[in-house]
Protein backbone atom coordinates (compact mmCIF):
# COMPACT_ATOMS: atom_id res chain seq x y z
CA UNK A 1 0.00 0.00 0.00
CA UNK A 2 1.49 3.00 -1.34
CA UNK A 3 1.07 6.51 1.02
CA UNK A 4 1.63 10.24 0.83
CA UNK A 5 3.45 11.97 3.41
CA UNK A 6 0.82 13.29 4.80
CA UNK A 7 -0.85 9.61 4.71
CA UNK A 8 2.35 8.03 6.75
CA UNK A 9 2.19 10.35 9.31
CA UNK A 10 -1.26 9.91 9.87
CA UNK A 11 -1.13 5.98 10.22
CA UNK A 12 1.97 5.93 12.50
CA UNK A 13 0.30 8.59 15.04
CA UNK A 14 -2.90 6.39 14.62
CA UNK A 15 -0.52 3.22 15.32
CA UNK A 16 -1.43 1.71 12.00
CA UNK A 17 0.55 -0.08 9.70
CA UNK A 18 -1.31 1.93 6.96
CA UNK A 19 -3.90 4.28 6.06
CA UNK A 20 -5.48 5.18 3.03
CA UNK A 21 -7.58 8.95 1.91
CA UNK A 22 -11.13 8.75 3.36
CA UNK A 23 -9.99 6.86 6.60
CA UNK A 24 -11.16 8.46 9.60
CA UNK A 25 -8.35 8.13 12.32
CA UNK A 26 -7.59 8.88 15.90
CA UNK A 27 -4.04 10.18 16.17
CA UNK A 28 -1.92 11.04 18.94
CA UNK A 29 -0.47 14.71 19.49
CA UNK A 30 2.60 15.90 19.69
CA UNK A 31 1.62 19.84 20.10
CA UNK A 32 -1.99 21.25 21.06
CA UNK A 33 -1.62 25.47 20.34
CA UNK A 34 -4.09 28.06 20.75
CA UNK A 35 -4.17 31.91 20.98
CA UNK A 36 -5.71 34.17 22.83
CA UNK A 37 -8.85 34.78 20.31
CA UNK A 38 -9.14 30.97 20.42
CA UNK A 39 -7.57 29.86 23.81
CA UNK A 40 -10.34 31.24 26.02
CA UNK A 41 -13.18 29.36 24.27
CA UNK A 42 -11.17 25.82 24.36
CA UNK A 43 -10.60 26.29 27.82
CA UNK A 44 -14.55 26.95 29.10
CA UNK A 45 -14.85 23.30 26.59
CA UNK A 46 -12.10 22.04 28.36
CA UNK A 47 -13.58 22.30 31.58
CA UNK A 48 -16.96 21.23 30.01
CA UNK A 49 -15.65 17.90 29.54
CA UNK A 50 -15.47 17.00 32.86
CA UNK A 51 -11.55 17.48 32.73
CA UNK A 52 -9.43 18.91 35.08
CA UNK A 53 -5.63 18.18 34.19
CA UNK A 54 -4.43 18.52 30.64
CA UNK A 55 -2.90 15.53 28.90
CA UNK A 56 0.96 16.95 28.97
CA UNK A 57 1.92 20.18 29.95
CA UNK A 58 4.93 20.04 27.65
CA UNK A 59 2.95 19.51 24.68
CA UNK A 60 0.36 22.60 24.59
CA UNK A 61 1.45 26.14 23.87
CA UNK A 62 -0.47 29.07 24.62
CA UNK A 63 0.59 32.24 22.61
CA UNK A 64 -1.38 35.34 23.21
CA UNK A 65 -0.02 37.01 19.91
CA UNK A 66 -3.44 38.64 17.99
CA UNK A 67 -4.49 41.54 20.00
CA UNK A 68 -1.58 42.11 22.05
CA UNK A 69 0.00 44.19 23.85
CA UNK A 70 -3.61 44.39 24.70
CA UNK A 71 -5.72 46.34 22.81
CA UNK A 72 -8.61 46.98 24.61
CA UNK A 73 -9.92 46.14 28.15
CA UNK A 74 -12.05 43.27 26.47
CA UNK A 75 -9.04 41.94 24.74
CA UNK A 76 -6.66 42.08 27.98
CA UNK A 77 -9.76 39.86 29.90
CA UNK A 78 -9.12 37.19 26.83
CA UNK A 79 -5.14 37.25 27.64
CA UNK A 80 -5.77 36.78 31.16
CA UNK A 81 -8.01 33.98 31.25
CA UNK A 82 -5.50 32.34 28.86
CA UNK A 83 -2.65 33.74 31.17
CA UNK A 84 -4.07 32.38 34.51
CA UNK A 85 -5.09 28.97 32.59
CA UNK A 86 -1.50 28.38 31.71
CA UNK A 87 -0.54 29.30 35.35
CA UNK A 88 -2.98 26.52 36.64
CA UNK A 89 -2.10 23.99 34.70
CA UNK A 90 1.56 24.58 34.50
CA UNK A 91 1.87 24.61 30.89
CA UNK A 92 5.34 24.77 30.08
CA UNK A 93 4.78 26.78 26.76
CA UNK A 94 2.90 29.77 27.10
CA UNK A 95 4.59 33.00 26.10
CA UNK A 96 4.22 36.44 27.89
CA UNK A 97 4.80 39.54 25.81
CA UNK A 98 8.07 40.57 25.92
CA UNK A 99 9.00 36.81 25.06
CA UNK A 100 6.11 36.11 22.56
CA UNK A 101 5.87 36.30 18.86
CA UNK A 102 3.05 34.95 15.99
CA UNK A 103 2.92 32.08 16.66
CA UNK A 104 3.50 30.35 13.64
CA UNK A 105 7.27 31.81 13.22
CA UNK A 106 7.62 31.42 17.13
CA UNK A 107 6.54 27.67 17.86
CA UNK A 108 9.03 26.29 15.08
CA UNK A 109 11.96 29.23 16.48
CA UNK A 110 11.74 27.66 20.28
CA UNK A 111 11.97 23.80 18.20
CA UNK A 112 8.32 22.72 19.16
CA UNK A 113 7.56 20.80 15.65
CA UNK A 114 9.63 18.40 15.08
CA UNK A 115 9.63 16.66 11.16
CA UNK A 116 7.04 13.99 11.49
CA UNK A 117 5.14 15.35 14.62
CA UNK A 118 1.20 15.50 14.07
CA UNK A 119 0.00 18.79 15.16
CA UNK A 120 -3.11 20.79 15.89
CA UNK A 121 -3.30 24.81 16.35
CA UNK A 122 -6.51 26.69 16.92
CA UNK A 123 -5.68 29.13 13.70
CA UNK A 124 -6.08 28.05 10.39
CA UNK A 125 -2.41 29.21 9.48
CA UNK A 126 -1.14 26.09 11.86
CA UNK A 127 -0.56 24.87 8.44
CA UNK A 128 2.54 26.62 8.50
CA UNK A 129 3.98 23.73 10.43
CA UNK A 130 4.35 21.61 7.17
CA UNK A 131 7.38 23.11 5.96
CA UNK A 132 9.64 21.01 8.42
CA UNK A 133 7.88 17.67 6.98
CA UNK A 134 5.37 17.63 10.02
CA UNK A 135 1.35 17.28 9.66
CA UNK A 136 -0.28 20.49 10.87
CA UNK A 137 -3.78 21.65 10.56
CA UNK A 138 -5.65 24.67 11.86
CA UNK A 139 -8.61 23.48 14.04
CA UNK A 140 -11.66 25.06 16.41
CA UNK A 141 -11.31 26.00 19.99
CA UNK A 142 -13.20 22.91 20.98
CA UNK A 143 -11.62 20.60 18.65
CA UNK A 144 -8.63 22.39 20.69
CA UNK A 145 -9.76 21.63 24.24
CA UNK A 146 -10.40 17.66 23.09
CA UNK A 147 -6.60 17.76 21.83
CA UNK A 148 -5.58 19.07 25.54
CA UNK A 149 -7.91 16.98 27.34
CA UNK A 150 -6.98 13.47 25.33
CA UNK A 151 -4.00 14.39 23.38
CA UNK A 152 -5.48 12.61 20.92
CA UNK A 153 -7.79 14.17 17.73
CA UNK A 154 -9.87 12.68 15.02
CA UNK A 155 -8.81 12.90 11.41
CA UNK A 156 -10.01 12.31 7.62
CA UNK A 157 -6.91 11.38 6.21
CA UNK A 158 -6.72 13.33 2.99
CA UNK A 159 -6.39 12.52 -0.72
CA UNK A 160 -3.65 14.26 -1.86
CA UNK A 161 -2.70 17.42 -4.44
CA UNK A 162 1.25 17.20 -5.51
CA UNK A 163 2.58 20.11 -6.44
CA UNK A 164 6.25 19.14 -8.30
CA UNK A 165 8.31 22.44 -8.13
CA UNK A 166 10.96 22.91 -10.67
CA UNK A 167 13.98 25.34 -11.76
CA UNK A 168 15.15 28.59 -9.86
CA UNK A 169 13.13 31.45 -8.59
CA UNK A 170 13.71 34.51 -10.86
CA UNK A 171 15.74 37.51 -8.84
CA UNK A 172 12.95 39.35 -5.93
CA UNK A 173 11.00 36.30 -6.63
CA UNK A 174 10.37 34.60 -3.20
CA UNK A 175 7.92 32.22 -1.59
CA UNK A 176 4.96 34.77 -1.28
CA UNK A 177 4.98 35.11 -5.19
CA UNK A 178 4.86 30.92 -5.54
CA UNK A 179 1.78 30.27 -3.24
CA UNK A 180 0.19 33.52 -4.70
CA UNK A 181 0.46 31.96 -8.20
CA UNK A 182 -0.73 28.35 -7.06
CA UNK A 183 -4.08 29.40 -5.30
CA UNK A 184 -4.28 31.56 -8.83
CA UNK A 185 -4.23 28.21 -10.33
CA UNK A 186 -6.59 26.13 -7.65
CA UNK A 187 -8.81 28.78 -6.88
CA UNK A 188 -9.37 29.38 -3.05
CA UNK A 189 -11.56 25.38 -2.67
CA UNK A 190 -9.28 23.95 -5.09
CA UNK A 191 -7.54 22.09 -2.10
CA UNK A 192 -10.25 21.80 -0.02
CA UNK A 193 -10.41 18.54 2.33
CA UNK A 194 -6.68 17.88 0.73
CA UNK A 195 -2.95 17.98 1.35
CA UNK A 196 -0.86 19.94 -0.61
CA UNK A 197 2.33 17.64 -1.04
CA UNK A 198 5.32 19.80 -2.22
CA UNK A 199 7.70 18.20 -4.15
CA UNK A 200 10.47 18.34 -7.02
CA UNK A 201 13.43 21.45 -6.13
CA UNK A 202 13.02 22.42 -2.74
CA UNK A 203 16.74 23.17 -2.47
CA UNK A 204 16.29 26.51 -3.90
CA UNK A 205 13.38 27.52 -1.40
CA UNK A 206 14.72 29.13 2.02
CA UNK A 207 13.28 28.13 5.17
CA UNK A 208 11.60 31.05 5.15
CA UNK A 209 10.30 30.67 1.94
CA UNK A 210 8.84 27.40 2.79
CA UNK A 211 7.15 28.70 5.98
CA UNK A 212 5.24 31.46 3.77
CA UNK A 213 4.45 29.09 0.99
CA UNK A 214 3.27 26.31 3.69
CA UNK A 215 1.30 29.09 5.57
CA UNK A 216 -0.94 29.81 2.64
CA UNK A 217 -1.85 26.42 1.80
CA UNK A 218 -5.30 27.08 3.51
CA UNK A 219 -6.04 29.85 1.32
CA UNK A 220 -6.50 26.94 -1.31
CA UNK A 221 -9.01 25.16 1.15
CA UNK A 222 -6.14 22.41 1.69
CA UNK A 223 -5.84 20.34 5.41
CA UNK A 224 -2.24 21.15 5.35
CA UNK A 225 1.06 21.64 3.51
CA UNK A 226 3.85 19.64 3.49
CA UNK A 227 7.39 20.06 2.58
CA UNK A 228 10.11 16.81 2.34
CA UNK A 229 12.86 17.19 4.43
CA UNK A 230 16.09 17.88 3.70
CA UNK A 231 19.46 19.30 4.78
CA UNK A 232 18.18 22.65 5.26
CA UNK A 233 15.50 21.69 7.56
CA UNK A 234 17.76 19.65 9.59
CA UNK A 235 19.88 22.94 9.30
CA UNK A 236 16.80 24.90 10.70
CA UNK A 237 16.32 22.26 13.58
CA UNK A 238 19.61 21.68 15.12
CA UNK A 239 19.48 25.34 14.83
CA UNK A 240 16.77 25.82 17.23
CA UNK A 241 17.41 23.43 19.31
CA UNK A 242 14.61 21.28 17.80
CA UNK A 243 14.57 17.47 17.85
CA UNK A 244 15.43 15.30 14.69
CA UNK A 245 11.94 14.00 14.71
CA UNK A 246 11.05 11.19 11.52
CA UNK A 247 11.92 12.51 8.57
CA UNK A 248 8.61 10.35 6.01
CA UNK A 249 8.96 10.85 2.39
CA UNK A 250 6.30 9.64 0.24
CA UNK A 251 5.90 6.68 -1.81
CA UNK A 252 7.26 6.54 -5.26
CA UNK A 253 3.56 5.43 -6.48
CA UNK A 254 1.62 6.91 -3.54
CA UNK A 255 -1.69 8.05 -5.09
CA UNK A 256 -2.31 12.00 -5.89
CA UNK A 257 -5.66 13.42 -7.49
CA UNK A 258 -3.97 16.32 -8.82
CA UNK A 259 -0.18 17.02 -9.81
CA UNK A 260 0.70 20.81 -10.80
CA UNK A 261 3.93 21.59 -12.00
CA UNK A 262 5.45 25.22 -11.19
CA UNK A 263 8.60 25.99 -13.29
CA UNK A 264 9.82 28.17 -10.52
CA UNK A 265 11.81 30.37 -13.30
CA UNK A 266 8.47 31.62 -14.68
CA UNK A 267 6.34 32.66 -11.73
CA UNK A 268 6.28 36.04 -11.78
CA UNK A 269 6.08 38.71 -8.82
CA UNK A 270 3.04 38.23 -8.14
CA UNK A 271 0.12 40.45 -6.45
CA UNK A 272 -3.61 38.85 -5.44
CA UNK A 273 -6.57 41.20 -5.99
CA UNK A 274 -9.23 42.13 -3.52
CA UNK A 275 -11.19 40.11 -2.03
CA UNK A 276 -9.99 36.45 -2.82
CA UNK A 277 -6.04 35.09 -2.60
CA UNK A 278 -7.27 33.26 -5.88
CA UNK A 279 -6.96 36.39 -7.90
CA UNK A 280 -3.44 36.48 -8.80
CA UNK A 281 -2.03 39.03 -11.01
CA UNK A 282 1.22 39.24 -12.32
CA UNK A 283 2.84 42.43 -11.16
CA UNK A 284 3.05 43.53 -14.62
CA UNK A 285 -0.71 43.88 -15.13
CA UNK A 286 -1.16 45.40 -11.43
CA UNK A 287 1.82 48.28 -11.89
CA UNK A 288 -0.56 49.01 -15.30
CA UNK A 289 -3.64 49.78 -13.27
CA UNK A 290 -2.12 52.74 -11.73
CA UNK A 291 -2.90 51.52 -7.92
CA UNK A 292 -2.81 54.48 -5.63
CA UNK A 293 -2.83 53.12 -2.17
CA UNK A 294 -2.39 54.31 1.42
CA UNK A 295 -1.07 51.76 3.75
CA UNK A 296 2.08 48.76 3.58
CA UNK A 297 2.43 45.91 6.13
CA UNK A 298 5.31 44.15 6.21
CA UNK A 299 4.89 41.31 8.69
CA UNK A 300 2.70 38.41 10.09
CA UNK A 301 2.81 34.50 10.11
CA UNK A 302 2.80 34.56 6.15
CA UNK A 303 5.78 36.96 6.07
CA UNK A 304 7.33 38.64 9.25
CA UNK A 305 10.71 36.21 9.29
CA UNK A 306 14.15 37.44 9.27
CA UNK A 307 14.31 36.75 5.56
CA UNK A 308 11.30 38.93 5.10
CA UNK A 309 12.53 42.02 6.40
CA UNK A 310 16.28 41.77 4.40
CA UNK A 311 14.13 41.48 1.43
CA UNK A 312 12.14 44.73 2.56
CA UNK A 313 15.04 46.29 3.87
CA UNK A 314 16.78 46.35 0.82
CA UNK A 315 14.66 47.99 -1.27
CA UNK A 316 13.51 50.58 1.56
CA UNK A 317 17.75 51.21 1.83
CA UNK A 318 18.44 55.13 0.91
CA UNK A 319 14.83 55.56 0.12
CA UNK A 320 11.96 57.33 1.61
CA UNK A 321 8.00 56.41 2.09
CA UNK A 322 5.92 58.30 -0.31
CA UNK A 323 4.38 61.27 1.21
CA UNK A 324 0.62 59.23 1.03
CA UNK A 325 1.86 55.94 2.83
CA UNK A 326 1.76 54.86 6.22
CA UNK A 327 4.09 51.82 6.25
CA UNK A 328 4.20 49.45 9.10
CA UNK A 329 6.52 47.21 9.81
CA UNK A 330 5.76 43.88 12.46
CA UNK A 331 9.13 41.53 12.70
CA UNK A 332 7.23 38.43 13.80
CA UNK A 333 9.05 37.36 16.72
CA UNK A 334 11.58 38.71 19.28
CA UNK A 335 14.39 36.95 17.95
CA UNK A 336 13.41 38.43 14.62
CA UNK A 337 13.24 41.92 15.91
CA UNK A 338 16.81 41.70 17.79
CA UNK A 339 17.38 40.24 14.56
CA UNK A 340 16.78 43.67 12.33
CA UNK A 341 18.72 45.79 15.21
CA UNK A 342 21.84 43.92 15.03
CA UNK A 343 21.61 43.78 10.98
CA UNK A 344 20.92 47.24 10.92
CA UNK A 345 17.68 47.02 9.29
CA UNK A 346 15.94 48.43 11.63
CA UNK A 347 17.67 51.78 11.19
CA UNK A 348 16.69 51.31 7.61
CA UNK A 349 13.09 51.17 7.94
CA UNK A 350 12.72 54.28 10.46
CA UNK A 351 15.17 56.16 7.67
CA UNK A 352 12.77 55.26 5.36
CA UNK A 353 9.88 56.67 7.31
CA UNK A 354 8.02 53.45 8.23
CA UNK A 355 6.99 52.65 11.77
CA UNK A 356 8.24 49.39 13.41
CA UNK A 357 5.79 47.64 16.09
CA UNK A 358 6.48 44.77 18.29
CA UNK A 359 5.03 41.32 17.22
CA UNK A 360 1.57 40.77 16.82
CA UNK A 361 -1.10 39.86 14.26
CA UNK A 362 -2.99 43.06 14.59
CA UNK A 363 -3.76 44.58 11.41
CA UNK A 364 -3.48 41.71 9.44
CA UNK A 365 -6.63 40.52 11.21
CA UNK A 366 -7.65 43.95 11.61
CA UNK A 367 -7.02 44.09 15.09
CA UNK A 368 -5.01 46.91 16.17
CA UNK A 369 -2.15 48.46 14.86
CA UNK A 370 -3.47 49.60 11.36
CA UNK A 371 -6.97 49.37 10.71
CA UNK A 372 -7.95 50.84 7.37
CA UNK A 373 -10.90 53.37 6.88
CA UNK A 374 -13.47 53.80 4.45
CA UNK A 375 -11.90 53.35 0.67
CA UNK A 376 -8.32 52.74 1.82
CA UNK A 377 -5.79 50.22 0.18
CA UNK A 378 -3.45 48.65 1.32
CA UNK A 379 -0.58 46.66 -0.04
CA UNK A 380 0.42 43.34 2.61
CA UNK A 381 2.80 41.11 2.69
CA UNK A 382 -0.15 39.06 4.97
CA UNK A 383 -2.53 36.74 3.90
CA UNK A 384 -6.33 37.13 3.31
CA UNK A 385 -7.72 40.23 1.38
CA UNK A 386 -11.37 39.07 2.37
CA UNK A 387 -14.02 41.96 2.28
CA UNK A 388 -13.30 44.28 5.90
CA UNK A 389 -10.74 41.87 6.86
CA UNK A 390 -8.29 45.03 7.59
CA UNK A 391 -11.20 47.54 8.78
CA UNK A 392 -13.67 49.43 7.09
CA UNK A 393 -15.95 46.84 4.79
CA UNK A 394 -14.95 49.34 1.77
CA UNK A 395 -10.96 49.30 2.54
CA UNK A 396 -9.18 46.87 0.15
CA UNK A 397 -6.21 44.61 0.96
CA UNK A 398 -3.64 43.37 -2.29
CA UNK A 399 -1.61 40.67 -1.10
CA UNK A 400 2.05 40.58 -2.05
CA UNK A 401 5.62 39.57 -1.41
CA UNK A 402 8.09 41.87 1.23
CA UNK A 403 9.62 43.29 -2.03
CA UNK A 404 6.44 44.30 -3.82
CA UNK A 405 5.21 45.74 -0.44
CA UNK A 406 8.05 47.55 0.05
CA UNK A 407 8.56 48.67 -3.18
CA UNK A 408 4.99 49.88 -3.49
CA UNK A 409 5.43 51.69 0.13
CA UNK A 410 8.27 54.23 -1.39
CA UNK A 411 6.21 55.05 -4.93
CA UNK A 412 2.76 55.05 -3.05
CA UNK A 413 1.08 52.60 -5.77
CA UNK A 414 0.94 49.31 -6.61
CA UNK A 415 5.06 48.45 -8.01
CA UNK A 416 7.74 45.91 -8.45
CA UNK A 417 11.18 46.91 -7.59
CA UNK A 418 12.02 47.69 -11.41
CA UNK A 419 9.57 50.48 -11.27
CA UNK A 420 12.08 51.62 -8.28
CA UNK A 421 14.82 51.69 -10.78
CA UNK A 422 12.82 53.29 -13.54
CA UNK A 423 12.26 56.25 -11.08
CA UNK A 424 15.69 56.41 -9.66
CA UNK A 425 17.42 56.94 -13.38
CA UNK A 426 14.54 59.43 -14.36
CA UNK A 427 15.89 61.74 -11.60
CA UNK A 428 19.26 61.50 -12.73
CA UNK B 1 -34.80 16.37 13.94
CA UNK B 2 -36.76 19.13 11.80
CA UNK B 3 -35.47 22.42 11.28
CA UNK B 4 -38.35 24.55 9.36
CA UNK B 5 -37.66 28.49 8.64
CA UNK B 6 -37.35 31.39 6.12
CA UNK B 7 -34.14 31.49 3.45
CA UNK B 8 -31.29 33.64 4.30
CA UNK B 9 -29.68 33.11 0.61
CA UNK B 10 -25.50 34.15 0.55
CA UNK B 11 -23.14 33.42 -2.58
CA UNK B 12 -19.83 31.70 -2.61
CA UNK B 13 -16.96 31.50 -0.42
CA UNK B 14 -18.44 33.28 2.49
CA UNK B 15 -15.72 33.76 5.06
CA UNK B 16 -15.57 33.46 8.72
CA UNK B 17 -14.04 37.45 8.67
CA UNK B 18 -17.28 38.22 7.37
CA UNK B 19 -19.66 35.64 9.42
CA UNK B 20 -18.01 37.30 12.26
CA UNK B 21 -15.67 40.18 11.95
CA UNK B 22 -12.38 39.83 13.86
CA UNK B 23 -13.06 43.57 15.38
CA UNK B 24 -15.82 41.42 17.96
CA UNK B 25 -13.12 38.84 18.80
CA UNK B 26 -12.03 39.96 22.23
CA UNK B 27 -15.81 39.29 23.31
CA UNK B 28 -16.80 35.77 22.62
CA UNK B 29 -20.00 35.70 24.98
CA UNK B 30 -22.61 34.23 22.05
CA UNK B 31 -25.31 37.04 22.87
CA UNK B 32 -22.78 39.18 21.38
CA UNK B 33 -21.52 38.13 18.84
CA UNK B 34 -25.26 37.70 17.43
CA UNK B 35 -25.39 40.75 17.02
CA UNK B 36 -22.43 41.14 14.82
CA UNK B 37 -23.16 38.18 12.45
CA UNK B 38 -22.99 38.60 8.75
CA UNK B 39 -23.08 42.35 9.40
CA UNK B 40 -20.06 43.02 6.64
CA UNK B 41 -22.37 41.39 3.71
CA UNK B 42 -26.00 42.00 5.09
CA UNK B 43 -26.48 44.73 7.85
CA UNK B 44 -30.28 43.60 7.74
CA UNK B 45 -29.43 39.85 8.77
CA UNK B 46 -29.36 40.11 12.24
CA UNK B 47 -32.45 42.12 12.46
CA UNK B 48 -34.57 40.06 9.81
CA UNK B 49 -33.21 36.56 10.99
CA UNK B 50 -36.15 34.52 13.13
CA UNK B 51 -35.46 31.65 15.45
CA UNK B 52 -35.83 28.17 12.97
CA UNK B 53 -35.34 30.40 9.94
CA UNK B 54 -32.15 28.76 7.29
CA UNK B 55 -29.42 30.11 6.09
CA UNK B 56 -28.33 28.63 2.68
CA UNK B 57 -24.57 29.49 0.57
CA UNK B 58 -22.80 28.52 -1.92
CA UNK B 59 -18.94 26.99 -2.54
CA UNK B 60 -16.44 26.60 0.08
CA UNK B 61 -18.69 28.22 2.61
CA UNK B 62 -17.18 29.33 6.21
CA UNK B 63 -13.47 29.49 4.27
CA UNK B 64 -11.26 31.42 6.13
CA UNK B 65 -9.70 31.91 10.32
CA UNK B 66 -10.86 28.83 12.34
CA UNK B 67 -12.53 30.99 14.80
CA UNK B 68 -15.40 29.05 16.09
CA UNK B 69 -17.15 31.96 17.30
CA UNK B 70 -18.16 31.99 13.27
CA UNK B 71 -20.77 28.90 13.92
CA UNK B 72 -21.27 30.19 17.71
CA UNK B 73 -22.51 33.16 16.25
CA UNK B 74 -24.73 31.92 13.32
CA UNK B 75 -25.92 29.57 16.08
CA UNK B 76 -27.07 32.33 18.62
CA UNK B 77 -28.49 34.12 15.47
CA UNK B 78 -31.89 31.70 15.56
CA UNK B 79 -30.55 29.75 12.67
CA UNK B 80 -31.39 26.40 12.98
CA UNK B 81 -29.13 24.58 10.11
CA UNK B 82 -27.18 25.98 7.12
CA UNK B 83 -27.40 24.26 3.92
CA UNK B 84 -24.63 24.75 1.49
CA UNK B 85 -23.22 24.01 -2.05
CA UNK B 86 -20.04 22.94 -0.04
CA UNK B 87 -17.88 23.82 2.77
CA UNK B 88 -14.85 24.60 4.02
CA UNK B 89 -13.15 21.90 6.03
CA UNK B 90 -12.64 23.46 9.19
CA UNK B 91 -16.16 25.39 9.49
CA UNK B 92 -17.59 21.95 8.81
CA UNK B 93 -15.59 20.36 11.85
CA UNK B 94 -16.62 23.04 14.20
CA UNK B 95 -20.24 23.55 13.47
CA UNK B 96 -20.26 19.48 13.99
CA UNK B 97 -18.37 20.03 17.05
CA UNK B 98 -20.98 22.67 18.46
CA UNK B 99 -23.93 21.23 17.25
CA UNK B 100 -25.06 23.91 14.78
CA UNK B 101 -26.15 21.49 11.63
CA UNK B 102 -24.91 21.75 8.73
CA UNK B 103 -25.92 20.01 5.32
CA UNK B 104 -24.19 19.69 2.13
CA UNK B 105 -26.59 19.70 -1.32
CA UNK B 106 -25.53 21.37 -3.89
CA UNK B 107 -28.82 21.49 -6.17
CA UNK B 108 -30.97 22.84 -2.87
CA UNK B 109 -28.56 25.30 -2.33
CA UNK B 110 -28.47 26.44 -6.12
CA UNK B 111 -32.35 26.19 -6.31
CA UNK B 112 -33.19 28.40 -3.02
CA UNK B 113 -33.79 31.81 -3.32
CA UNK B 114 -33.94 34.27 -0.60
CA UNK B 115 -37.76 34.39 1.77
CA UNK B 116 -38.35 30.57 -0.11
CA UNK B 117 -39.40 28.55 3.02
CA UNK B 118 -37.40 25.43 3.84
CA UNK B 119 -38.06 21.77 5.95
CA UNK B 120 -34.89 20.49 6.50
CA UNK B 121 -34.86 16.58 8.23
CA UNK B 122 -31.36 16.29 9.70
CA UNK B 123 -32.32 12.44 10.66
CA UNK B 124 -32.93 11.23 6.91
CA UNK B 125 -30.93 14.46 4.97
CA UNK B 126 -34.21 15.16 3.20
CA UNK B 127 -34.40 19.19 2.59
CA UNK B 128 -37.96 20.08 1.21
CA UNK B 129 -38.73 23.33 -0.54
CA UNK B 130 -42.01 24.33 0.18
CA UNK B 131 -42.18 27.78 -1.78
CA UNK B 132 -40.68 25.83 -4.72
CA UNK B 133 -42.18 22.62 -4.35
CA UNK B 134 -38.78 20.57 -4.39
CA UNK B 135 -37.33 17.88 -2.59
CA UNK B 136 -33.66 17.06 -2.30
CA UNK B 137 -31.40 14.53 -0.16
CA UNK B 138 -28.27 15.97 1.38
CA UNK B 139 -25.06 14.20 1.47
CA UNK B 140 -25.00 11.98 4.37
CA UNK B 141 -22.75 12.56 7.41
CA UNK B 142 -20.04 9.80 7.92
CA UNK B 143 -21.05 7.12 10.51
CA UNK B 144 -18.20 8.46 13.07
CA UNK B 145 -19.47 12.05 12.43
CA UNK B 146 -22.98 11.00 13.12
CA UNK B 147 -22.17 9.79 16.85
CA UNK B 148 -20.41 13.20 17.70
CA UNK B 149 -23.88 14.41 16.18
CA UNK B 150 -25.97 12.24 18.26
CA UNK B 151 -24.13 13.04 21.53
CA UNK B 152 -24.52 16.04 21.10
CA UNK B 153 -21.43 17.85 19.67
CA UNK B 154 -17.64 17.57 20.78
CA UNK B 155 -17.84 18.08 24.27
CA UNK B 156 -20.39 15.45 25.42
CA UNK B 157 -18.71 13.16 23.35
CA UNK B 158 -15.51 13.63 24.45
CA UNK B 159 -16.74 13.60 28.29
CA UNK B 160 -18.42 10.48 27.57
CA UNK B 161 -14.94 8.86 26.41
CA UNK B 162 -13.55 9.90 28.84
CA UNK B 163 -15.89 8.75 31.57
CA UNK B 164 -15.57 5.99 29.92
CA UNK B 165 -11.97 5.48 30.35
CA UNK B 166 -11.57 5.81 33.85
CA UNK B 167 -14.20 3.25 34.81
Amino acid sequence: MSMTMTQKILAAKAGLPEVSAGDLVECNLDLVFANEITGPVAIDEFYKMGVEKVFDTKKIALVPDHFTPNKDIAAASLAKKMREFARAMNIEHYFEVGRVGIEHALLPEKGLIRPGDAVIGADSHTCTHGALGAFATGVGSTDMAAGMATGTGWFKVPEAIKVVLEGQMSPYVSGKDVILHLIGILGVDGARYRSLEFCGNISGLSMDDRFTIANMAIEAGAKNGIFPVDELTMEYIAGHGGNAGVAYSADADAQYVQEIVIDLAKVPLTVAFPHLPENARSIDEAEALDIAIDQVVIGSCTNGRIDDMRAAAAILKGRVIHENVRCIVIPATQDVWKQCVDEGLMNIFIDAGAVVSTPTCGPCLGGHMGILAEGERCVSTTNRNFVGRMGHVSSEVYLASPVVAAASSITGKISGPAALEKEFSHDL
Amino acid sequence: MICKGTVHKYGDHVDTDVIIPARTLNNPDPAFLMQHCMEDIDKEFVTRVKPGDIMVAGLNFGCGSSREHAPISIKASGISCVIAESFARIFFRNSINIGLPVMECPQAAKDAQMGDVIEANLDTGEIRNITRGKTYTAVPFPPFMQRIISAGGLVPYTRAKIEGESI
